[in-house]
């Protein structure tokens, strides 16, 4: 046995391209041979440098992927990610954890099915568990137009490769059956789109999946760094003034979701996006009930199962714009009462935390990904409700925009000059939140 | 739950009675028609979405049934004040001078930075 172990460790001594001690069943022994007390940090905690190639502004699940894959696929690793409180602690760490790709339109289902393919992989990739459980994905039809979009909607995804049925209730009631499939209900349960390759994923992982990965490739990971000014000069990005500091960079990439609006007016630009509270919450822990995820957009309301047992639950936005990461009671309200029609036997289960995020919502209920008219600073934005679902290939494609500062091809419908050109690519029904 | 004063029924009312319906004091371009793609995309979509202080439009739904404006901190949520469609705020963002970091420029007492929440 020890000299494995010793072989082992002269293996880890290799130098390889990036530095990044790898998470295994063996070193988890031979971890526990010291106690557990020699584990590394996960990344470091660097000072910012004076000057690098790419600054991503924003330290959430979208700009660690962006960063990621800046290093690992296009080799440039001279890259600072600034983040104004901690890691993933912005939206990453307040949504409801649901991964799927069955959106109406092309551009769109395509975008959200490239994440999906990273998203089957992404474990082994990072080196670190994501949790990705592919549980499938039920989108509740209440109503004949539900029924009709669902069946126009699962038509569109079969067309481009992307699994979709229609179910109707009988079938829904096999997956589901704690689910109330009594035709006289206000709401009552038609049928549904199933995608069986959607699911859930840990959301805190992802976040620091990416993180650990980028890190290990020498990409400065800089918390509690808020950038309050972007600096141009000839309407050119050069740097950023933060808390810590001037910092310059040639790149400036903003993705700080319900902040990018701050972002853009610090050069003068605005957005078509508004900051809209979203609200989640979690019951207490209750044995497993639903193995898959629900969702339904006429009764607002979507929920899972976490593997620690608390039902996790989300609602359509507020309706006003907010900044505070809360929202208003009788939204909650709302959203449970749809929980408890659907779910009867939930009626007396307590919720145990409620919160909000900041989600930047855009007219047509997709993101942007662009360019902007100072050269050098790109934003990454506007994916509203559904981002978290995005975040792999949101960072992956945004990452080919910055290295060859041209958009990626899935990227390129989704540029800000849509809004003046018109080419709007609507999917509110399949975002599946009120907006 | 905000409770926001309807300006025309003069009463609190709680946020369910009322529906919110946006920026406020953006005008409609006189002759759609004439305005370049731009412009009409930039009035159609693009919004100021401050974080801090908004002056936006909210529809009494379940009262007298009309649109007011009210000035709200987007933060805080503190609505500062409500007015009848038509008038102005009295609250307003304090205007942001920028300062210039890498020219050095001399700030003077009068053009100190707004506070920015």
């Amino acid at each position: 046995m020890v000299s494995i172990i010793k072989i082992h460790i002269a293996l880890q001594r290799i130098p390889s391209v990036h530095t990044m001690k790898k998470y295994s069943g063996f070193s988890l022994f031979k971890h526990s041979l010291s106690h557990h007390e020699n584990w590394q940090a996960v990344w470091r905690s660097p000072q910012p440098k004076k000057q690098y190639d790419v600054i991503i502004v924003g330290g959430g699940g979208h700009g660690l992927a962006t960063a990621y894959y800046l290093a690992k696929v296009h080799g440039i690793t001279n890259v600072a990610v600034l983040e104004k409180g901690y890691l993933g602690g912005g939206n990453t760490a307040r949504n409801t954890t649901i991964v799927r790709s069955n959106y109406l339109w092309d551009e769109a289902s395509k975008l959200y099915d490239h994440s999906l393919d990273l998203w089957k992989d992404l474990s082994q990739d990072l080196n670190y568990n994501v949790m990705f459980s592919q549980r499938g994905v039920l989108n509740l039809g209440h109503n004949l137009q539900d029924m009709r979009d669902i069946e126009r909607r699962v038509n569109a995804n079969r067309l481009n490769g992307i699994d979709g049925v229609v179910l109707n209730t009988a079938e829904v009631k096999k997956i589901v059956p704690v689910i109330n499939d009594s035709q006289d209900i206000r709401y009552p349960v038609l049928g549904a789109s199933w995608q069986a390759t959607g699911g859930v994923a840990r959301h805190d992982a992802v976040a620091w999946g990416f993180a650990r990965g980028a890190d290990s490739f020498g990409v400065d990971l800089i918390q509690q760094c808020e950038v309050t000014d972007i600096i141009k000069e000839d309407g050119a990005v050069v740097g950023v003034q933060t808390t810590q500091g001037f910092i310059g960079a040639k790149k400036v990439a903003c993705v700080t979701a319900g902040n990018s609006g701050v972002m853009a007016a610090m050069v003068g630009l605005r957005l078509p996006i508004e900051s809209r509270p979203l609200q989640a919450l979690v019951s207490e822990p209750v044995k497993p009930i639903i193995d898959t995820v629900i969702m339904s957009n006429a009764v607002h309301a979507y929920v899972s199962q976490s593997d620690k047992g608390d039902l996790v639950i989300g609602a359509g936005t507020d309706s006003y714009n907010g900044y505070g990461q809360r929202g208003s009671f009788n939204v909650v309200e709302h959203t449970l009462s749809a929980i408890c029609e659907l779910f009867p036997m939930l009626s007396r289960v307590r919720m145990n935390r409620a919160w909000g995020g900041v989600v930047d919502t855009c007219p047509d209920a997709c993101p942007i990904l662009s360019k902007t008219s100072v050269k050098g600073l790109y934003f990454n934005c506007g994916w509203g409700t559904g981002g978290f679902k995005a975040t792999p290939g949101s960072g992956h494609v945004f990452a080919h925009t910055l290295a060859h500062d041209e958009p990626h091809p899935l990227a390129a419908p989704f540029s800000l000059d849509r809004f003046n050109t018109g080419h709007l690519i609507d999917e509110h029904g399949a975002a599946g939140v009120a907006h | 739950m905000h409770h926001i004063y309807c300006p025309y029924c003069e009463e609190m009312r709680e946020e369910e009675e009322y529906s919110y319906t946006g920026e406020a004091h953006i005008e409609r371009p006189k002759d759609p028609a004439s305005i370049s793609d731009e412009a009409w995309g930039d009035y159609l979509f693009f919004r100021a979405n401050p974080r801090g202080i908004h002056h936006e439009m909210w529809y009494h739904a379940a009262g007298c049934r009309r649109y007011f404006n009210a000035t709200r901190d987007t933060h805080s949520y503190q609505i500062h004040e409500t007015y009848k469609m038509g008038e102005l705020p009295a609250v307003t963002a304090p205007t942001k001078v920028k300062a210039k970091p890498k020219t050095k420029a001399k700030v003077t007492p009068e053009e100190q930075q707004g506070d920015a929440s």
